[in-house]
């Protein structure tokens, strides 16, 4: 089961939130990744036939997902927003989910979808009572209760600590080793360590990058960097730094040393050793551009 | 019951806007109460009970409430996509939602309309009324089902509607009446119980017709508005 999404746009007046985005979905798992206002969210919006595409066509087996709920039958949806009937247990919310779907035999597949999730122990309690990682997953229950080809999943791992995440990813990685559709969004790139599939990149509207996520994974650990380090002598640490290959550049500010480093792993792995050989402290050491975008930016032109 | 009508009954019954169905239908009987008891004669004060509070006020809120409830307050927190990402056809979203928000509004007025009614003329007259505030349930139920799926500020359109189309200019302005849910339902309801303590101000025809053709072009609007739901805002 493939989702084509063939030069998509979407704008709404003057703001263009999704530019002319063409990708294949193939069954295993596939993270859709950008930072924060790049256009997931509408993209995925699309996809679930939630919001029509200005342009371009996004069809599921063939069968477009715009106004034509039939193909809810093969799609599975979770939405970012934490809309929850909160005074149902996780049970009853399955359950509704799978009755909805005219099942014919919704306890069965209420009770399957819940010992999927692992929350066939907490089904009984109202969803208000759960923390986030269980509401999470009865929602992906509740998408699931159909058993659905394709799954879309809006940012599933926000709010998530380590360990519900690693349960989450775990999941969606059996789900797509069994043959399913697997897409969910992602700003966070340290949220998708253990993916085992491919990536999609989205900056600004546009799919900017895609590919193996280990390839990605590499240009993210030797991407470059600008670090701020202040030590006892800052003037001769720059001169040791300026002798290393690593080292691009070195500013000398009143605030001590802007060192801009050609990667990431053999500059953090020459510092400590430079400094040891020339017998100056390091007081301080931070890396000063890990915003979102320059990671994001930095994948666009590698 | 449907599963979409089980889902709606309970998220109306549970959330606290429910509970302002409360007041009104406990201040009508009380109103008419005190006039009964002082001996006034029904004449005095039926047009302002059963008219004014019933039909112009309790009638329109209760279905405004309940009707921007069913839907509409899904919408705003987001779980009716849970409803809608299943393949049924956006027909049987719709109905069963009016269906409850009819019910709802149809007992909520109920209730206060045939007490009052009795206690100014007998039963007859209950009864009657009770035809006509369903009547005019039905319709003004539709007409916020549709209205929630129109505008993201149903609650807000639907007062204004109430107030200054049904409360005032359906009655200083003769003309409008003919588009008045309110002079429907008060014709229904004359015609029901034929008691000479109402009157009507459109002929009983007109009002079964566009009684029909009104719930039907609004239903219609509901289902199609809803059939092209778009997810809004919030984009990241």
């Amino acid at each position: 089961m493939t989702l084509e999404v063939t030069g998509v746009s979407r704008w709404y007046g003057n703001v263009v939130a999704v530019n002319d985005v063409t990708m294949t979905l193939n069954p295993g798992v596939t993270g859709l990744l950008g930072p924060n206002g790049a256009g997931k969210t509408t993209l995925l919006h699309m996809m679930a036939g939630f919001l029509p595409p200005s342009r371009g066509t996004l069809a599921i087996d063939g069968q477009s997902t715009w106004r034509n709920p039939e193909v809810y039958r093969k799609l599975g949806l979770v939405s970012e927003r934490e809309s929850v009937h909160a005074y149902l247990s996780a049970e009853e919310f399955v359950l509704v989910s799978a009755k909805l779907h005219g099942l014919p035999d919704p306890a069965a597949a209420t009770a399957r979808a819940l010992d999927l999730v692992e929350m066939t122990e907490f089904k009984d309690r109202r969803i208000g009572t759960y923390s986030k990682g269980m509401r999470q997953r009865t929602r992906v229950a509740a998408a699931l209760v159909h058993d659905p080809e394709v799954l879309l999943l809006d940012e599933p791992f926000n709010g998530m600590d380590p360990r519900q995440r690693m349960h989450m990813m775990d999941l969606l990685n059996r789900l797509g080793q069994a043959g399913r559709t697997i897409l969910f969004s992602s700003h966070i790139l340290e949220e998708v360590e253990q993916l085992s599939g491919t990536v999609q990149v989205m900056v600004s509207g546009r799919l900017a990058a895609s590919g193996d996520y280990r390839t990605i994974r590499r240009l993210m650990t030797n991407r470059p960097h600008v670090f701020a380090v202040q030590s006892t002598d800052d003037r001769r640490l720059a001169v040791a730094l300026m002798h290393q290959p690593s080292v691009n550049g070195v500013d000398l500010t009143r605030e001590g040393l802007t060192v801009r480093a050609g990667d990431y792993g053999s500059f953090t792995r020459a510092l400590p050793r430079i400094a040891l050989k020339e017998g100056i402290r390091v007081r301080r050491l931070l890396p000063s551009d890990e915003s979102l975008e320059s990671v994001f930016s930095y994948l666009v032109e590698a | 019951m449907s599963t979409v009508a089980w889902i709606t009954t309970r998220g109306l019954l549970g959330r606290r806007r429910f509970l302002l169905l409360l007041p009104l239908p406990v201040l009508m009987v009380a109103v008419a109460l005190i006039p009964r008891l002082s001996g006034a004669s029904p004449e005095e004060w039926v047009q302002e009970v059963i008219v004014a509070m019933g039909f112009t006020t309790l009638l329109p809120v209760v279905a405004l409430i309940v009707g921007t409830g069913v839907l509409g307050a899904e919408i705003d927190d987001g779980t009716i996509t849970h409803i809608l990402s299943k393949p049924i056809p956006r027909w049987r979203i719709v109905v069963p939602k009016l269906l409850v928000a009819i019910g709802v509004t149809a007992a909520t007025a109920a209730v206060p309309f045939y007490i009052v009614g009795a206690i100014a003329s007998g039963p007859r007259l209950g009864l009657g009324i009770v035809v006509g505030s369903t009547v005019g349930a039905v319709i003004y139920s539709t007409i916020f089902v549709a209205l929630s799926l129109v505008s993201r500020r149903p609650v807000l359109l639907g007062l204004v509607y109430v107030i200054v189309w049904e409360g005032l200019l359906s009655n200083l302005v003769s003309g409008t009446r003919v588009l008045s849910v309110q002079q429907y339902a008060l014709t229904i309801a004359d015609k029901a119980s034929a008691s000479p303590l109402l009157n009507n101000n459109v002929s009983l025809p007109v009002a079964v017709v566009m009684s029909i053709v009104v719930t039907v072009v609004f239903l219609v609007v509901a289902i199609r508005k809803l059939g092209s739901f778009s997810v809004t805002g919030e984009t990241s």
